[in-house]
């Protein structure tokens, strides 16, 4: 069910440049079901900025009441996020969307993760999830450059970590796809999250297996109501559109039009 | 007796708050958070003849204290919406008022008559305002002479009282308002949202694909509040007034400026039980201005 719950700021750091990794506690993280999910973030309790910010799960603490958020501070609105300290309240709308499907892969697979900048965190929980199912799970992260880059040990302890950096400076020089070209189609399915050019290529890329990508799109509501984030279908004999927020973030690859 | 209580042509409302058309879509995903019973009435969102996919994205951007959209009246149609949308409102003990946007006097004594005959609407809102489509929309809005004919032909064939949406985007907004009232309006709804861009700072081009928007949010409450005022002293229909609501007080000075019943419009995006909370806190608010009945504050800034 979607709460509005005032969570409570149990940690903030910042892991990379403008990176900031966020922990909060509040009854809302008992109603996440899966990972993908996002919350609706008011930064501030008047009206400027005016509209919340849809910042992605990264991980969920269910025996703690606790879940981790991973953002970049880059507009106003992250920035106030990222001033917020521990003991402060914020007014959290969520869970939100629909999640990665864990039950599509079974124990004893093999899972590939892609995702690209701040399109990683939410492979976090859902790699976790799957490697506790005994998944076993390949990752692949790119980022812009290494000052940028975070969670790689994180990633590392739950399975086989490839690091793609534009520049070089981190792991490879490059994109994700020139890493997955290396490992090969040995795997069952795969999960991404990232820039929508990124989508495109890992779904061009993989072609034929079964893929579930999330999206990031502009959003106003947050719950369907605003029709800010739609996107058109490729096959329009169902729905002609969809929306990212309450339809998605997550669908099977090929359903959306990149 | 309920303090909160206003009738309006076509209404009985049990409070005078009501979520404003573009703004809370069909209902569906409000109905999963809060009773909408609760609510005075409901504005759905714009139902034009043939359903419309809407603009290309990005169609929203944040200003200061505001929003920018041009959605481009999105939705699945006039037999989408009788078929699917009113029945599952039907469920609610709450009057629907149905927003009616087209591009000629045909489609919209079209949609008007087919609409109007729907068990739970009440009362149509004649949309002749909206800024975001090419064709119909606003330019129906910006001259009286076309403003007075839609209205005039959309009462013809309605089976419920006709308010009219007016744009903020004109020279004289008073002209529009006479017009539409000679043209046999029975209330007035207003403001819609102020034609608006916003620009990317690194590249210079405009933010949203449709390159202008409506702006709405508390940015523009000081606008609409001074047309209401306006309006509301030279027609003598009644006035549902929005623009930038986003608490209790602004209802209460929608009231003052001469409205009599007030929708909340991209608040619900902010908070999405803005409705029933400024619903519940309204008695108290009434209290602390020592009136009994809310609709003693209507028009309380004419009094001077």
């Amino acid at each position: 069910m979607i709460i509005q719950d005032r969570m409570r700021v149990t940690g903030q750091r910042e892991i990379a440049k403008n990176i900031f990794e966020m922990k909060l506690t509040g009854k809302l993280v008992g109603e996440i079901n899966s990972p993908g999910q996002f919350v609706h973030i008011r930064v501030s309790d008047s009206f400027e900025p005016l509209l919340r910010r849809p910042i992605s799960i990264a991980s969920i603490d269910h025996q703690a009441n606790e879940m981790t958020i991973i953002y970049r501070a880059e507009g106003r609105g992250t920035q106030l996020l990222s001033m917020k300290k521990e003991g402060d309240e914020v007014d959290v709308l969520g869970p939100l969307g629909n999640g990665f499907p864990v039950g599509e892969t079974s124990p004893g697979e093999t899972a590939v993760l892609i995702g690209g900048g701040i399109g990683v965190p939410p492979l976090y929980e859902l790699s976790k999830q799957l490697t506790a199912k005994g998944v076993t799970c390949i990752h692949v992260l790119g980022y812009q450059t290494a000052d940028v880059s975070f969670y790689e040990e994180e990633f590392i302890r739950l399975g086989e970590t490839y690091i793609a950096t534009v520049d070089g400076t981190k792991g490879s020089a490059g994109f994700v796809t020139d890493v997955m070209e290396k490992i090969g189609d040995g795997f069952t399915t795969y999960y991404s999250c990232g820039p929508m050019p990124m989508l495109n290529a890992v779904q061009t890329a993989y072609t034929g297996k079964r893929g579930f990508l999330s999206f990031e799109q502009r959003m106003g509501c947050g719950i369907g109501a605003c029709f800010a984030c739609v996107c058109e279908t490729t096959d329009k004999t169902d729905k002609e559109y969809i929306k990212v927020c309450s339809d998605g973030p997550v669908f099977p690859a090929g359903v959306v039009s990149i | 007796m309920n303090r909160l209580a206003v009738e309006l042509p076509g209404l009985q409302l049990k409070n005078p708050i009501m979520p404003a058309s573009g703004c809370f879509g069909f209902g569906k995903e409000y109905g999963n958070l809060y009773d909408l019973s609760m609510l005075g009435a409901i504005m759905i969102k714009a139902t034009t003849l043939d359903k419309r996919f809407g603009n290309p994205t990005p169609r929203v951007a944040e200003t200061a204290s505001g929003m920018l959209n041009a959605i481009g009246l999105q939705n699945p149609g006039l037999q989408g919406v009788m078929e699917n949308e009113l029945p599952w409102l039907e469920q609610y003990d709450v009057p629907i008022i149905a927003n009616v946007a087209g591009t000629e006097t045909a489609d919209y004594v079209e949609v008007a008559k087919t609409i109007s005959m729907a068990p739970n609407v009440k009362a149509l809102e004649l949309n002749i305002s909206c800024p975001n489509v090419k064709c119909g929309g606003i330019t129906f809005g910006t001259n009286p002479q076309q403003a007075h004919d839609l209205t005039a032909a959309v009462k013809e064939v309605s089976e419920v009282p006709v308010y009219v949406k007016l744009s903020p985007n004109v020279t004289d907004i008073k002209e529009i308002a006479k017009a539409v009232e000679a043209g046999g309006a029975d209330g007035i709804t207003m403001i819609n949202t102020l034609v608006g861009m916003r620009l990317d700072q690194k590249t210079g081009r405009p933010v949203i694909a449709n390159i202008t928007g409506g702006l709405s949010g508390p940015a523009v409450k000081p606008v609409a509040i001074k047309m209401v005022y306006e309006v509301s002293q030279v027609v003598q229909i009644p006035i549902i007034g929005m623009g930038g609501v986003s608490e209790t007080a602004d209802v209460i000075d929608f009231l003052s400026a001469g409205a009599s019943a007030v929708a909340v419009g991209t608040a619900n995006f902010v908070d999405p039980f803005i409705c029933p909370k400024i619903i519940e806190e309204l008695p108290s608010k009434l209290d602390e201005l020592g009136v009994n009945q809310i609709s003693e504050l209507v028009g309380r800034s004419h009094r001077l």
